[in-house]
């Protein structure tokens, strides 16, 4: 198990330290058969379909208003998981109520709450007879097998990041800089939108971000409540499943890799506020 | 319960500073976080309850009596019990390697370590079909030596192991890099062989949250649907796991059971909320981040 | 610091959650080392083969002495034959249109070209035919195929790329405005008034039915006329009510032996006799108890065939030629389906 460390490597530091290789080559080849192995077989069979193959599919109107929806709806839900997300951390760090452990341990359900059984538990609450879907329908609001019960389902496996990637930073806001802003006659909200505000908004963007993410490639909580109907609630996860049984593994193919992509965007995008914000703020 | 509400740990509560809103705004933010809160998660979480038991205890424990239900709860703790070990190697071998050498390329590492986290279930299960499905690259292969992957114990495994690479490695990175190397340094110093050095100190240091990666890992894994959906061929009493079970019972009109056997479901993700939060009370300093919240 | 206590609460805790694993294992337990035969099928079917494997495996044990389990998987039908042509082991499939067999056969040769010819009656062994159901009283006045095109009636019927159900729904539709003018122009044009009625497309006829009897969604629900039967049982007669059009479409749906799966696991002779099981007197009484049509109508209850009306049957094969030409007119990639889709939006 211990390697004797060859001093001539110069791929890593050299350290007393042993066993770099056999954990190095292990994560390499966990990582390459697991993930990036058969990701790259995606692509492949994408690539097989050339360029204009993909942008064939990507442009054919089922596909992309599947893909719009996708992304619209998620973009729109990670806003309003950002916007109450930020609400909450902001309560469960700043202010003391009874209950309030047990609210912060609930932030985390969407976390530890299998897809499928939350898809079929917000189904049963917003049809058009269900708990809440009655007293919406009442309203002329169909939620569920509507784009609605999308949003829905999205903010709810979305909240989670939106709040986590906030709360550590809001709990380590130096409050005396707000009491300085207080003492030369900042009113509140001013104090609020112009020194607290500013240094959070990398953390709210990572959680959009990560809520965006989450929400695209979410499945087994919406088709329950989606309704499915293409062009209208139908979301693009679910239509590679169709594709597969459709025989059409080319098509599955190009839509999956359309999705990477949009993933990889995204997660560069998480690094690039990262890193801006590191230089920004000091911090990420 | 004193514990739960102690408000210790927050050195600098101090409600009725300037820093502060009023006791009004405070009282009605409060009210609209935990409504938001109560509508959108804790609803959802009665529900399944309530739906489960709403024929009487009787037709709740009726839905047990399957055969399948057991068949599906066998498969789902053999898959946790298979993915879960493999993702504490990878994690412990991926956060060693990361957190206690410096080499280039490091970033790219940890980003393609995080990969699976923002690729969609369906895709993760898709890649598999993809790969090992009889028009795949090693179907073929796999036909001719009658070695099952696909819809059979080992494609369920390695649908559930993708969506749950990161878990494990992504909590130990930053714990162990916080960590450093100064006390390994001291026992290989005094003697220590390496395996004695990861036993008998770094193990020690990074127990807790470790525990935690594996309580997530595991919720996850039993839990996950999308990927196994794809690759699962939903045979009853054979490659159904407990997720899958529920659509299956939800589609057959079979209401209470499908509510019934997902309450099991809820009920774990319960635990381990619970689970984990005590983690986070007793242990944030041992875990990463110092989760304090 | 305490690392021993510490690793030894570990270990506790390691050892009693495998000890609560190990406790679950040993629950109800199927015995080992039984012939176990797969039978991959279509989303209606559910309870159908529930109540014939049972019997089959008490049949088989009767004659042969030995145990055997049937188990079975359901979905929409394309969705399924997927699943096989990736490589399910199934030894039988039971799908629901004879194009999904022919995909499998295609694509994997699993099953011989000429499967039609291997069992009786071009391996149908029942048949069945397309019928409404509406709600309670027919509110909307539904009788026959032409009130589906009617601009404020809500259609819900499965997705035809994936379902068997939807497949045969899309032919009737067609037939029957065929069978009106015998222009095949306004055919397609009957068929895709209906589909901009529809507002929303499931992947199998199960969900069809789920999104129509337990959600409450659209008027009409087109569909498998076990599954309209079925409906009724499972969510009360006073909610729906059966319309019979006056015609409808003799859908066959096929079943096959997988050849090539049942010699690898060495399941052929059960396979065949399951198969062969299909077409005997006490089978086809069984089909016509979950409201199926037998092919051998004297072997069924009188009583289940009276709940069978008359409705004139039409054959798509008789309009449209062989199934490889149906399937590529109507839902292969840019065929009718599609186009229909495109333009409907």
């Amino acid at each position: 198990m211990v390697e004797t460390p060859r001093r001539k490597r110069t791929f890593r530091r050299p350290s007393v330290i042993p066993g770099f290789g056999i954990s190095f080559g292990y994560t390499l080849t966990c990582l390459g058969l697991i993930v990036l192995l058969p990701l790259a077989g995606l692509v492949a069979k994408a690539s097989g379909l050339g360029l204009s193959g993909i942008w064939g599919v990507a442009t054919d109107p089922r596909v992309a208003s599947a893909l719009r929806i996708s992304f619209g709806v998620s973009a729109l839900a990670a806003l309003v998981a950002s916007v109450f997300g930020f609400l909450v951390a902001w309560v469960l760090t700043r202010y003391r109520f009874p209950g309030r452990k047990l609210v912060d341990a609930a932030v985390d359900l969407p976390f530890a709450l299998p897809t499928a059984v939350a898809g079929i538990a917000l189904a049963s609450l917003y049809a058009p007879d269900g708990l809440v879907g009655a007293p919406l329908a009442r309203l002329g609001i169909q939620a569920a097998y509507t784009p609605v019960g999308i949003f829905i389902a999205m903010v709810f496996i979305g909240l989670p990041f939106a709040v986590r990637t906030v709360q550590p930073l809001i709990a380590e806001i130096d409050k005396e800089i707000e009491e300085a802003s207080a003492t030369l006659g900042a009113t509140r909200i001013v104090t609020l939108t112009k020194v607290v505000l500013p240094p959070l908004i990398p953390a709210v963007l990572t959680g959009f971000a990560l809520a965006f993410a989450r929400g695209v490639g979410e499945y087994g909580s919406i088709i329950f409540i989606a309704g499915n109907l293409p062009y209208v609630s139908e979301i693009a996860p679910l239509l590679i499943v169709i594709k597969l049984s459709e025989f059409d593994y080319g098509g599955a193919a190009a839509i999956a890799t359309i999705m990477l992509g949009i993933s990889f965007l995204t997660l560069l995008a998480i690094n690039l506020i990262q890193t801006w914000s590191r230089r920004r703020f000091g911090y990420v | 319960m004193s514990e739960i509400f102690s408000p210790a740990y927050v050195p600098s509560a101090k409600p009725d500073s300037v820093a502060s809103e009023g006791a009004a705004t405070r009282a009605v933010l409060i009210g609209i976080a935990v409504a938001f809160l109560a509508l959108f998660l804790v609803l959802p979480l009665i529900a399944v309850f309530t739906q489960a038991l709403s024929h009487g205890l009787a037709a709740f424990l009726d839905a047990f009596r399957e055969p399948d239900v057991w068949s599906a709860i066998r498969l789902t703790l053999t898959v946790a019990a298979i993915a879960v070990p493999f993702n504490v190697v990878f994690g412990l071998a991926a956060s060693w390697a990361i957190a206690k050498f410096e080499f280039p390329g490091k970033s790219l590492l940890i980003t393609l370590i995080d990969l699976p986290f923002s690729v969609s279930p369906v895709v993760s299960g898709l890649i598999y079909v993809l790969l090992f499905g009889s028009q795949g690259l090693f179907g073929g292969f796999l036909l001719d030596h009658g070695i099952e992957v696909l819809f059979a114990l080992p494609g369920i495994v390695l649908a559930t192991v993708f969506v749950t690479f990161p878990f494990v490695a992504r909590e130990l990175i930053p714990l162990m890099q916080e960590q450093g190397t100064a006390e390994e340094e001291a026992a290989l110093t005094l003697g220590a062989s390496g395996l004695h050095a990861f036993r008998t100190v770094t193990l020690p240091n990074i127990r807790w949250g470790l525990l935690y990666s594996v309580l997530l890992c595991n919720a996850r894994a039993m839990g996950e649907f999308g990927a196994v959906s794809v690759v699962s061929g939903h045979i009853r009493g054979l490659t159904n796991t407990i997720p899958l079970h529920v659509e299956i019972l939800y589609n057959e009109y079979n209401f209470v059971a499908a509510f019934a056997v997902a309450s099991l479901l809820a009920a774990l993700a319960l635990i381990t909320l619970v689970l984990k939060s005590v983690l986070e009370w007793r242990f944030s300093g041992e875990l990463a981040g110092g989760r304090a919240h | 610091m305490t690392y021993a206590a510490g690793r030894s609460r570990i270990v506790r805790a390691v050892a009693l959650s495998l000890l609560a694993g190990a406790g679950l294992w040993t629950g109800p337990h199927p015995a080992a080392a039984e012939t176990a035969l797969l039978n991959v099928s279509y989303d209606p079917t559910r309870e159908l083969y529930r109540e014939i494997n049972a019997v089959f495996a008490e049949e088989w044990k009767a004659k042969t002495g030995e145990a055997i389990t049937v188990r079975a998987s359901h979905g929409g039908s394309g969705a399924q034959a997927r699943t096989v042509i990736d490589g399910v082991d199934a030894d039988v499939v039971t799908l629901g249109i004879p194009s999904d067999i022919d995909a499998i056969a295609r694509l994997t040769h699993k099953i011989p070209e000429d499967w039609r010819t291997k069992l009786p009656n071009e391996g149908v062994a029942y048949t069945s035919t397309v019928v409404f159901l509406v709600r309670k009283g027919n509110p909307k006045g539904v009788k026959d195929w032409a009130d589906l095109a009617k601009p404020d009636v809500k259609v819900i019927t499965p997705n035809p790329k994936t379902s068997a159900g939807g497949r045969w729904n899309f032919l009737a539709a067609w037939g029957y405005a065929y069978g009106q003018d015998k222009d095949a122009a306004k055919a397609d044009a009957f068929v895709g008034q209906i589909y901009r009625n529809v507002p929303v497309l499931d992947t199998g006829a199960r969900g069809s039915t789920v999104t129509f009897a337990q959600r409450g969604l659209g008027d009409v629900l087109p569909t498998w006329e076990n599954e309209a039967y079925l409906v009724l049982q499972e969510f009360g007669a006073d909610k729906f009510d059966i319309v019979s059009p006056p015609s409808s479409i003799y859908a066959e749906p096929p079943v096959a032996l997988v050849a090539v799966n049942a010699e690898r696991k060495g399941t052929t002779k059960a396979a065949q006799a399951y198969l062969d099981f299909l077409y005997t007197d006490r089978a086809q009484a069984i089909f016509a108890k979950h409201h199926y049509r037998p092919i051998k109508r004297d072997a069924a209850a009188p009583a289940d065939l009276a709940q069978l009306p008359e409705i004139k049957l039409f054959k798509i094969e008789d309009l449209q030629g062989s199934w490889d030409e149906i399937q590529k007119r109507n839902f292969d990639a840019g065929g009718l389906f599609d186009r229909l889709s495109r333009a409907g939006r």
